[in-house]
């Protein structure tokens, strides 16, 4: 396979007044023998061993891995949700100790606060310190980058599963992100509405172009958002007495800049390798 | 890599073994949730059980029919002499004992004292409950720490600590309005600690990726998730109040709606008596009724 980089395309601004509120710098991550067991004694039971990867400032990596593998707990390790059992996680070169201001986390959930509005929800994204006036502004330009200024007002109830997926969105990017963590955060979405937000969420990068990692389970959605693609799981020729848990199995370039098209033959060649990775035979 | 199976592509999400908590809808528009009311069932209108108990002044009447009863059976009974006055003086009688205690300007210090002792108690007790229900519902250690004391403490029946309140606090004031806020403190920390170990986990997760912690967490996720409990909670305190404030009246005072059942059944006066418990049910009914309405609020401006 050609590793082929993609280049950043900054050329149009989505809103030119973003920068109105300092923008916090795209931050590199770095994955150090990361290992992660759950339990103590007999129960313990090692998720994530030897994890070892560095993610660019800026760039978008997408991690592929069947259900149940890791993924969640690799990010849920970067926000500092978790602390890995062994190894570490650094941003911009120093480790995550406890949850990281540093990043923004949208759920595949919206998890938003069913007794707040859509304002109100976004606004808890804010970094601490803004002021009430910026926070506000803010607010109103992320509702409309997500299409929801009409919705400001309404409660999570009120809205449709794409709507809240949006406001989970905009509450993560109000936090003006070094680094994103996005949790399969389209996987709930039916085909339409994913495709839309995953346009989204290039319109955004290209606008303030942080370091993203988003899980998926969608090959399609990795080849079309990613600059590079990892694979989480068992070793391929681990035999009887390997060791437990799941390292990443493949690391994959995706070529060309976004957005790509997505009946490529080129990327249509890599998600039956990717598949086929996974454990799925594709025809 | 035959270990590797993926359930992923099929296009099915059931991806973590979490159920997605918002569904997939075919069309990303707003999506109202759907009438509370009237869902598949017949429409509330006409003289259909439903159309009735959905008229709120006909819910009042349907109401008022058994204490209306009452009060009939009570008039006619007494006036066909089936129990003597002292037994069960007729209606009339009670009122005509209201009226005279009103004159005498001995009904309203008596429902206003019951009435400040059972307010101030329930508001420290439900305070009280509120806070400790918190740390030991959100806090392992506190859970620890205090459980088994809080436990063993609220075993012991009510009428046990008036012995040493009196000894303590002397018959005044805050004897009593110590009872209370004992009996309204329970079923708030229990309704409170139990609720918020129940709060959902993402929801909290999702706040402290943000950055809350600690009290801002509490007042912002958990103290509102848990609304409807903690209301359920502060009526049964409120009940369990007025339960307290007649054990305590009753022992010991010299006013108050316990005071005058007390007095009343030393003296002989039935009337006064009767008249003691109808107040203590008007009354607690409309301290309910109001804590009623703040729960609706509540639950619809949190829920
Ligand atoms: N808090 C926890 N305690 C015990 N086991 C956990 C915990 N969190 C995750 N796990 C386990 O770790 C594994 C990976 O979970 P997760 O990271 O959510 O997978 P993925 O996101 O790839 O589907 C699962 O087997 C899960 O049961
Ligand atoms: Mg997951």
């Amino acid at each position: 396979m050609t590793a082929v980089l993609s280049s950043s395309a900054p050329e149009t601004s989505l809103d030119a007044d973003a920068g109105a509120t300092t923008r916090t710098p795209a931050l590199a991550v770095a994955f150090r023998s990361l290992r992660r067991t759950f339990g103590t004694g007999a129960a313990a039971h090692t998720v994530l061993r030897d994890v070892d990867f560095e993610i660019r400032a800026g760039e978008v990596l997408a991690i592929l891995g069947t259900s149940g593998c890791g993924k969640s707990t690799l990010l849920r390790a970067t926000a500092g949700l978790d602390s890995p059992t062994a190894g570490s996680v650094d941003i911009d070169g120093t480790p995550v100790q406890g949850i990281d201001s540093r990043c923004a986390f949208a759920f595949q959930e919206p998890r938003l606060l069913p007794w707040h509005t859509l304002q109100a929800n976004i606004a808890i994204g804010l970094p601490t310190g803004i002021s009430a006036r910026d926070g506000k502004a803010k607010v109103g330009r992320l509702l409309e980058l997500v299409g929801l200024t009409d919705f400001a007002k309404h409660r999570p109830r009120e809205i449709s599963g794409g709507m809240a997926q949006r406001a989970s969105l905009a509450r993560a990017l109000a936090r003006n992100p070094g680094v994103l963590l996005l949790d399969e955060p389209f996987g709930a979405l039916d085909a339409l509405t994913r495709i839309k937000m995953q346009d989204l969420l290039l319109d955004i990068h290209r606008a303030e172009p942080t370091t993203v990692l988003l899980v998926t389970h969608d090959v399609d959605e990795a080849l079309q958002l990613a600059d590079r693609i990892i694979i989480l799981g068992k070793e391929a020729n681990a035999g009887e007495g390997a060791a437990p848990g799941a390292t990443i199995v493949r690391t994959v370039h995706v070529p060309g800049g976004r957005p790509r098209d997505r009946g490529s033959v080129e990327l249509a060649r890599m998600r039956a390798s990717l598949l086929e990775t996974l454990g799925v035979d594709s025809r | 890599m035959t270990q590797l199976r993926n359930s992923a592509f099929t296009g099915t999400n059931v991806a973590d073994g979490r159920a997605a908590a918002v569904p997939a809808t075919p069309a990303d528009a707003a999506q109202p949730g759907p009438p509370l009311t009237g869902a598949g069932g017949p429409p509330a209108n006409g003289w259909s059980p439903a159309g009735i108990l959905a008229n709120g002044w006909a819910r009042l009447l349907l109401g008022l029919i058994i204490p209306a009863a009452v009060l009939a059976a009570w008039q006619l009974s007494t006036a066909a002499g089936v129990f003597s006055v002292v037994q069960l003086p007729p209606p009339a009688m009670v009122l005509d004992a209201a009226v005279d205690l009103l004159q005498r300007g001995q009904l309203g210090q008596h429902i206003g004292i019951s009435t400040q002792r059972v307010l101030i108690g329930f508001a420290a007790g439900a305070a009280l409950g509120l806070v400790f229900g918190s740390l030991v519902g959100l806090s392992k250690f506190a859970d620890a720490l205090l459980a088994p004391t809080i436990g063993a403490l609220r075993a012991v029946p009510s009428l046990a600590w008036v012995p040493l309140l009196i000894l303590w606090m002397k018959i005044g004031e805050d004897s009593k309005i110590t009872l209370i806020l004992i009996g309204a403190f329970f079923p708030v920390f229990t309704t409170v600690s139990l609720a918020l170990r129940h709060v959902d986990r993402n929801l909290v997760e999702a706040a402290r990726a943000f950055g809350l912690k600690g009290v801002k967490l509490l007042t912002t996720v958990q103290l509102p998730a848990v609304v409807p409990a903690v209301f359920s909670g502060l009526r049964l305190a409120l009940a369990q109040a007025w339960l307290f404030l007649v054990a305590a009246e009753l022992i010991a005072s010299s006013m108050g709606l316990g005071f005058l059942l007390t007095d009343s059944q030393n003296n002989g006066r039935t009337d006064r008596l009767l008249l003691a418990i109808v107040l203590l049910a008007v009354i607690g009914k409309i301290t309910d009724a109001l804590l009623g309405l703040a729960e609706k609020w509540a639950v619809k401006r949190w829920a």
